[in-house]
């Protein structure tokens, strides 16, 4: 696999010169492999947003170079809109960025601006609908009427319907109810098996992030501190509760056992893993 | 673009100016800005520009951030300097065409830069040193006696308090929903003018709905905290004038009372 946007050493100050001057993110450096499911996690306050907005040059470093594929993306700032067309980013709570009159003209919005045909930004529209969960018969609804997880589908469809490279969500399911989380969970995971375009998602929640993604990249205090597999981020659990992070509620519980003596793989991080892990422990014989 | 503007904004601080009560700080103000403009000698501007000076010193707010607030009103001091340099009469230093150059024409454009200047510097300092709250505060207390003449003070000061507040949230906002639309492509950069109108509609309309949402929001959680007005309400902070009010106020009248009497006599 190679990299498609790569950071070197990227360090963004806000508010230089004043009393408030803060880096949000702080020599940083990662690489995001072409066609991955990465996940980056981090408390609140740990660079995530500030990271992300520079992946698709919305941000422009104080310091530092963002490559996608082998170009900075600065190299030309008049080409930046380019960029964005290729790193498609949905922020969080994106519903509260909807104007249009119809749901079609809102995911419609992406796709005109890059100059698209009508017949190509009507599939377009229909498939990003279709990927998010949207009924054909709500597109000539308002974006309005609908229900919040509703608009959420709909702000998604509207960078999805852009067809970029490398789709970034930050918090997707920030703010859903279980249901609403899981099924927006499964429509991003089916898009990116059925596209086989890289997805990153930021998330604070580790359950989500473990069920979900390849490889994991830490944020804490503006920078980097563990990446790996979700198997080797959860192996070094002390050190992201350390950090000031969770680790899923099932690794939690293999660390208690662990502590109380069984002899446990720590770094378990779903349901049937740890299923597998306890059935190991007696013998092969299955638990229920 | 939206992170340079500077209104209202409020660097907290221990100082001697962040200390002193805000009804002071306003009446220094006014009393400043009228000793601006009764200035008009180098003498009684010297002291004004001491003043200022003294003032930045005693707060440690940071020089650059009070130029820095100069910024969007450079062309208009800029445009009252050209015009006072070319349309004062006096004696004439160089003509060419229409325009001419006189000495009193220098004199006046470089006052009048000077004190418009200096007055928004002055002003800026007050709100640097001041909380909003603090602010609205003390114009409540200032304008307490036209209640009397059925004034709704107390509702003017929830109001401008509420919008001081709420400049910040909307700032914010605006940039997250500029960065979304821009994530989706939109240009708010090129194109004619109505392009670049039409390319507003998507930062209104969502603009609009999240505030009168907050709006909402926020009535409703007043509400619940049994706001009914300015009617029998007490402040967990009351004003009081403490002897450092008394000192800085004496102080600045002395100094504004110099002032006019060097205009009296016409230095």
């Amino acid at each position: 696999m190679k990299p498609i946007i790569r950071v070197d050493n990227l360090t963004h100050t806000y508010g230089q010169d004043t009393p408030f001057c803060r880096s949000a993110v702080d020599g940083v450096s990662l690489e995001i492999m072409e066609g991955e499911f990465l996940g980056i996690i981090g408390h609140t306050g740990s660079g995530k947003s500030t990271l992300i907005q520079h992946l698709n040059g919305l941000l422009r470093p104080t310091s530092g170079t963002v490559y996608l594929g082998d170009r900075d993306i600065w190299a030309d700032p008049k080409k930046i809109r380019e960029v964005r067309f290729q790193v498609g980013l949905v922020f969080q709570y994106p519903e509260y960025q909807l104007f249009e009159e119809t749901v079609y003209k809102d995911i419609a919005f992406g796709p005109k601006n890059m100059g698209l045909s009508e017949q190509e930004i009507d599939r377009r529209v229909r498939d990003a609908a279709a990927f998010v969960g949207l009924d054909e018969g709500l597109l000539d609804k308002s974006p309005f009427e609908l229900s919040g997880g509703q608009k959420r589908r709909v702000a998604i469809a509207g960078v999805i319907a852009m067809e970029p490279k490398v789709l970034i969500l930050d918090e997707p399911s920030a703010g859903l109810d279980p249901a609403g989380r899981r099924s927006l969970l499964e429509n991003i995971r089916a898009y990116h098996r059925e596209r086989g375009t890289t997805v990153v998602m930021v998330s604070h929640s580790m359950d989500e992030v473990a069920e979900n993604v390849d490889r994991i990249i830490v944020l804490a205090d503006a920078g980097v501190v563990m990446s790996g597999t979700p198997h080797q981020v959860f192996s070094r659990a002390e050190e992201l509760v350390a950090v000031g992070l969770n680790v899923p509620q099932v690794t939690r519980v293999a660390m208690e056992l662990r502590r109380r003596g069984v002899a446990i793989d720590p770094a378990v991080y779903t349901v049937a893993e740890l299923r597998r892990a306890l059935s190991a422990l007696k013998g092969g014989t299955a638990v229920c | 673009m939206l992170k340079d503007i500077t209104l209202g904004q409020f660097f907290p601080g221990t100082s001697l100016a962040h200390r002193l009560d805000p009804r002071s700080k306003i009446i220094i103000t006014v009393v400043y800005i009228v000793g601006l403009f009764c200035a008009e000698s180098f003498v009684s501007y010297g002291l004004m520009a001491a003043l200022l000076v003294t003032g930045v010193k005693v707060s440690g707010v940071a020089p650059k951030a009070l130029v820095k607030g100069l910024k969007p009103v450079l062309f208009i001091i800029c445009f009252t300097a050209v015009l006072n340099l070319f349309y004062t009469p006096g004696e004439i230093l160089a003509q060419f065409w229409v325009f001419k150059i006189t000495k009193e024409g220098i004199f006046t454009a470089f006052f009048m830069a000077l004190r418009i200047s200096m007055l928004i510097m002055g002003t800026f300092l007050l709100t640097y040193t001041t909380s909003p709250i603090a602010l609205t505060d003390g114009l409540e207390s200032l304008l307490g006696p036209l209640k009397k003449m059925k004034v709704p003070v107390h509702e003017l000061s929830m109001m401008m308090s509420i919008a001081l507040r709420f400049i910040p949230t909307l700032i914010e906002e605006t940039d997250k929903i500029m960065s979304a639309q821009k994530a989706r492509g939109a240009d708010f950069e090129s194109g004619s003018l109505l392009d670049r109108a039409k390319a507003l509609v998507p930062i209104l309309v969502p603009l609009f709905i999240s505030a009168f949402r907050r709006a909402d929001e926020l009535a409703v959680a007043m509400e619940c905290r049994c706001y009914h007005g300015g009617e029998g309400r007490t402040k967990l902070h009351v004003l009081r004038y403490h002897a450092r009010d008394y000192l800085v106020m004496g102080a600045y009248a002395a100094i504004l009372a110099s002032v006019l009497t060097l205009a009296h006599f016409g230095l």
